[in-house]
């Protein structure tokens, strides 16, 4: 209790030193929270870009601090703190696991704002949280994954069985099965966000079975790397970066975690004075989901057809899970023409209709 | 021919290659184990090795010539253990765990701006018609060089460490330095040498992960590999051959769980993930409760520096 | 040239100066590696040693030393007694993990009953979760002969795989809206381990700490097991002939060192960390076996070692931070300091002398 009241006090008096108040700033000091290293080529890195971008929009206004590896729990903690007592005015937390932490530290420090990536909590008005709509651009690739395969097989790549990565598989498959009713999903779980080899030996088990067109939820190149060696016969897709290094081998497209639009907006409403707190999730509409270019191994019609269903996801006017759509079990989820909640959405702990194999529980 | 929906051929030909790097780290760590120093830093050597590797791949164009940058920069991170083990008598079990601590510091620091760089290829070592005769073309003619430089490797310490004069002095200094000191062999500047060998078996690992497993730089790369290694060390009982069984071993049921999965196989995903390790104990424990009473191999003077009183 | 030359009784000087000589040899190299990236190495290196413990903030950083220091010496005198007897666990990590999960299911059982004999329940079964994980090594040990080196190794990434298993399956918070992850031992008072006394950062896991480093001196000063552990490092066979049983002895230490792994664990996702969560675990098991022998395997080095280390942590977050250093950058540093107080160590021992001819 005494802690709280002292950084309370603290906190205020920074504040009040750098003249920071609801009515917009002259200078903000904006700090970002990673859970990698900036060169992990992935999701930390798309995170830094986004910081980077901030700093080139607004030039001498803000001023960017981070911090790489750091660990969720405990560590979070101590770090968001200190970067709360060392002057940030705003608080990117950039790993779902940081959501406990960034609502425990936002308590202690009412006139700091914090966003936290991907989690659901907002207990102070302080905190705001942000996400992506991964599973637009999985819509996406599952059309190109089903019109591009010839094995009929089609393989994903998860992490960790979480509502994020289960979402992502269940659009690639919906959009698979629509362009190519015969698709069957191959999905392999690898227990980790980063192991490289491990991600190449997934990747070649799928290509051993048969399996001619790989996703992955991971966040190495690994598993592009290994379609690669098939010379042309595996494609595969760009995941979190646009892995343009593969364009002229198996990379037929990519999903970019952009986070450069947000972080600009945000940082900008607070110089401005009309920062809010809120719930984004934005999609391709909101340019935080961009789809890469998808190259010329896709035929001519069926990059039309993907960028129809791009613009069209992007216009509001298509919903990736609009119903008829049943869980796996056959019950049913979605009513005909219902679009899911995102409620549904973010909890999501059920394959749909057709995916073979369980989830792991 | 398939079993359950796996294709054993490929899969034994898909972990010959996989078990490569942690083949390469666990010989590598073998020797110097066998002169008696435990080098618990061969996840820092690997992923040094794997800068070092991409680095001189990527500028040179050539990808023998970055695993011979993979290997001097493994043997140099490796001489600071060295130094400090060997020179300042320092603890050799911590010593190895700072060095692993300092080689992903430096190879993150080293690596900034060679993300998303191609490594040229490692290519395939023979003609394509002998990889593709059936069965024993994957297996057996299907491979990049460095898969039959590993094997050959094994091949090379086994009959070293058994039937060389080499052999012999590194053995004497591992059971028992004392009385290798007493019979003239100096003790410190063989060890130092097993382990900048450890070091650069340990980068030409690391630089078979960013040259051919994986084809790429990013921070972290080898991913824990060095800590199977030394594990497949203890498992092989110190002798190369088994060390190869216990790579493949390691690396076949990685591959096959991953297999098992794509195949659809119904047996849950948490138990597939566990089972290379769980296997690996089972195996041992098979493997030691025969020789129940005997040592378990262990180089006598294993962990323990040597300082000559006279 | 130069040569060693074995002290005859170790030096009582030198046992005391070496930490500060190696932490100035750690600045001064450190501050070439700073200076060379650009930076001010006067400003990085008084952020690292001298702002979390005297600087603007230190009134929070201070308490957060021994946050990051408990766990660390917890586990690191634990190892300590078996790495005197010879003995290698090499996977506390694991059993870490495992008194963690131990001790939140328990607690997560019986929520939201307030009693307050939940959390000594809760910290009984952490304990034994972690030494329940250690008897695995230590049986196949005694019953097979089988190397406890890789056991304990290779059951750290089970645990892992149990842990991912924990957070997205039994242990899942139900209330979560499916996200990976457990309750919030922060919104369960009976079952959180919150601060006792804020300013120094003290829970109950750095009391059991402290506690457990001054029950492990007089172990090893005052008590027979100590001697026992003590033979059975320096002189095997001895040991044997005195009625040392190796089998009893590995099944005590292992069982020591993975109660108290499993304690940490424990204490930490009940206090610190919060919650199970997939990535857990942060490494405090492979960084106590550093811890351990930084400590020179004595259980009040080791409270000094888990500080030190501590100290650079905390630090070098803020020199990351607040002066843009990378985290590598800080790794390196963290590893020079390690190298440094390893090899100026061999002076407790040993005196240089200058080599007149050939020896």
């Amino acid at each position: 209790m005494k802690r709280r009241t002292l950084l309370a006090s603290a906190a205020m008096g920074l504040m009040l030193a750098s003249g920071a108040f609801a009515q917009g700033m002259d200078k903000v000091k904006a700090c970002f929270v990673y859970v990698g290293p900036i060169g992990d080529g992935g999701w930390t890195y798309q995170h830094h870009q986004g910081a980077l971008a901030v700093q080139e929009a607004y030039g001498d206004k803000v001023e960017i601090q981070y911090q790489e590896n750091v660990p969720e729990g405990a560590d979070a903690e101590r770090v968001l703190t200190q970067m709360a007592l060392g002057g940030c005015n705003i608080i990117f937390t950039t790993s779902f696991g940081y959501m406990d932490p960034t609502n425990a530290v936002a308590a202690k420090f009412p006139d700091v704002k914090f966003e936290h990536a991907t989690g659901f909590k907002r207990e102070y008005p302080n905190v705001s949280t942000y996400n992506a709509r991964f599973y637009e651009g999985r819509a996406v690739q599952g059309h190109i994954a089903g019109k591009m395969t010839k094995s009929n097989k089609i393989g994903y790549i998860g992490s960790f069985p979480i509502p994020e990565v289960i979402m992502g598989i269940n659009s690639y498959y919906l959009h698979a099965k629509k362009a190519n009713p015969n698709v069957e999903l191959s999905v392999v779980w690898a227990f980790t966000w980063f192991d490289p080899a491990k991600e190449a030996d997934a990747a070649k088990a799928l290509i051993d079975q048969g399996v001619d067109v790989i996703a992955s939820h991971t966040d190495s190149t690994a598993p592009l790397a290994e379609a690669a060696k098939t010379n042309g016969a595996v494609i595969g897709f760009g995941q979190a970066s646009d892995m343009a290094e593969y364009k002229d081998g198996p990379r037929v497209s990519s999903i970019i975690d952009n986070w450069a639009p947000y972080y600009v907006k945000r940082v900008g409403a607070l110089l401005d004075g009309t920062y809010a707190q809120q719930d984004a999730w934005e999609g391709i509409a909101g340019g935080e989901v961009e789809i890469g270019e998808i190259t010329d191994k896709v035929p001519a019609e069926v990059k039309a057809e993907a960028e129809a269903l791009r613009d069209s996801i992007a216009a509001g006017t298509y919903h990736p899970f609009t119903g008829p759509i049943n869980k796996q079990d056959g019950s049913p989820w979605l009513a005909e023409g219902a679009t899911a909640p995102d409620g549904d959405l973010l909890g999501m702990n059920f394959f749909v209709e057709g995916i073979v194999g369980d989830i792991p529980q | 021919m398939d079993i359950g929906g796996i294709n054993p051929v490929i899969l034994i030909a898909t972990l010959m290659a996989s078990a490569v790097p942690i083949l390469m780290a666990a010989l590598g760590e073998t020797v110097v184990e066998r002169a008696g120093v435990l080098n618990l830093g061969v996840e820092g050597m690997m992923v040094i090795g794997a800068l070092g590797g991409f680095v001189v791949a990527v500028h040179t164009g050539s990808p023998v010539l970055g695993f011979i940058g993979g290997a001097v920069c493994g043997a140099a991170l490796s001489l600071i253990f060295a130094a400090l083990t060997q020179i300042f008598l320092a603890n050799q079990v911590a010593t190895g765990l700072a060095l692993t601590l300092f080689g992903l510091g430096v190879s993150s620091l080293g690596g900034q701006g060679y993300n998303g760089i191609k490594p040229p290829p490692t290519g395939q070592l023979l003609p394509d018609f002998l990889a593709d005769l059936p069965v024993v073309g994957p297996i057996v003619f299907g491979h990049d060089w460095m898969v039959y430089f590993s094997i050959l490797m094994t091949a090379v310490l086994w009959w070293v460490l058994k039937s060389t004069r080499i052999g012999l002095i590194i053995r004497a200094v591992g059971e028992s330095h004392e009385a290798a000191h007493a019979l003239g062999y100096k003790v410190n500047r063989i060890r130092l040498m097993c382990i900048a060998f450890g070091g650069a078996m340990a980068g030409i690992g690391g630089a078979y992960v960013s040259l051919a497993r994986v084809p790429q730089w990013v921070d972290g790369i080898t991913a824990g590999a060095g800590w199977i290694a030394l594990a497949i060390v203890v498992f092989a009982s110190w002798k190369p051959w088994r060390v190869l069984i216990g790579a493949y071993l390691f690396g076949g049921i990685t591959v096959l769980q991953l297999n098992l999965q794509v195949a659809g196989s119904g047996i849950p995903v948490e138990y597939l993930s566990m089972a290379p390790y769980l296997i690996t104990i089972l195996v041992l424990v098979i493997m030691s409760a025969g020789r129940r009473g005997k040592a378990n191999g262990a180089p006598a003077s294993l962990g323990q520096n040597f300082h000559a009183s006279r | 040239m130069f040569r060693l030359e074995k002290r005859p009784t170790p030096s009582k000087f030198w046992l005391y100066a070496t930490p500060p000589v190696a932490v100035i040899l750690t600045m001064i190299a450190g501050g070439i590696l700073f200076a060379a990236m650009g930076k001010n190495p006067f400003e990085v290196i008084r952020t690292i040693f001298w702002d979390p413990i005297f600087g603007e903030f230190a009134f929070y950083l201070r308490g957060q030393l021994l946050v990051k220091a408990g766990p660390l010496i917890l586990i690191a005198i634990g190892l300590a007694l078996g790495f005197r007897a010879g003995i290698w666990n090499i996977g506390a990590e694991g059993q870490y993990i495992m008194g963690a999960i131990f001790g939140a299911a328990v607690g997560l059982a019986v929520f939201p009953t307030e009693s307050r004999w939940i959390f000594p329940v809760m910290v009984v079964a952490g304990a034994f979760g972690g030494w329940l994980w250690a008897m695995i090594p230590a049986i196949l040990k005694t019953r097979f002969n089988t190397n406890e080196i890789l056991v304990s190794l290779m059951l750290v990434y089970v645990a892992e795989t149990i842990l991912a298993k924990a957070s997205t399956g039994f242990l899942k918070n139900p209330e979560g809206m499916g996200f990976p992850g457990s309750r919030n031992f922060s919104s369960y008072p009976a079952a959180q381990n919150g601060f006792l006394y804020e300013p120094l950062g003290l829970h109950w896991g750095g009391v059991a700490a402290l506690v457990t480093a001054v029950l492990a001196y007089i172990l090893l000063t005052r008590h027979q097991a100590g001697f026992q552990i003590k033979l059975a490092g320096q002189a095997p066979r001895a040991a044997r002939f005195h009625g040392v049983s190796p089998a009893r002895l590995v099944v005590m230490c292992m069982g020591i060192s993975g109660a108290l792994a499993g304690l940490a664990g424990m204490f930490e996702v009940t206090g610190p960390a919060g919650q199970i969560s997939i990535d857990f675990n942060t490494g405090y098991g492979f960084t106590a076996i550093i811890v351990a022998f930084l400590g020179r395997l004595n259980p009040l080095g080791i409270v000094l070692a888990g500080f030190l280390m501590a100290l650079t942590y905390v630090g070098g977050e803020m020199a990351s931070t607040n002066l843009g250093l990378p985290d590598a950058a800080i790794q390196v540093f963290q590893g020079m300091l390690l190298f440094f107080l390893l090899a100026v160590d061999v002076l407790t021992n040993y005196r240089f002398r200058l080599a007149v001819g050939a020896h």
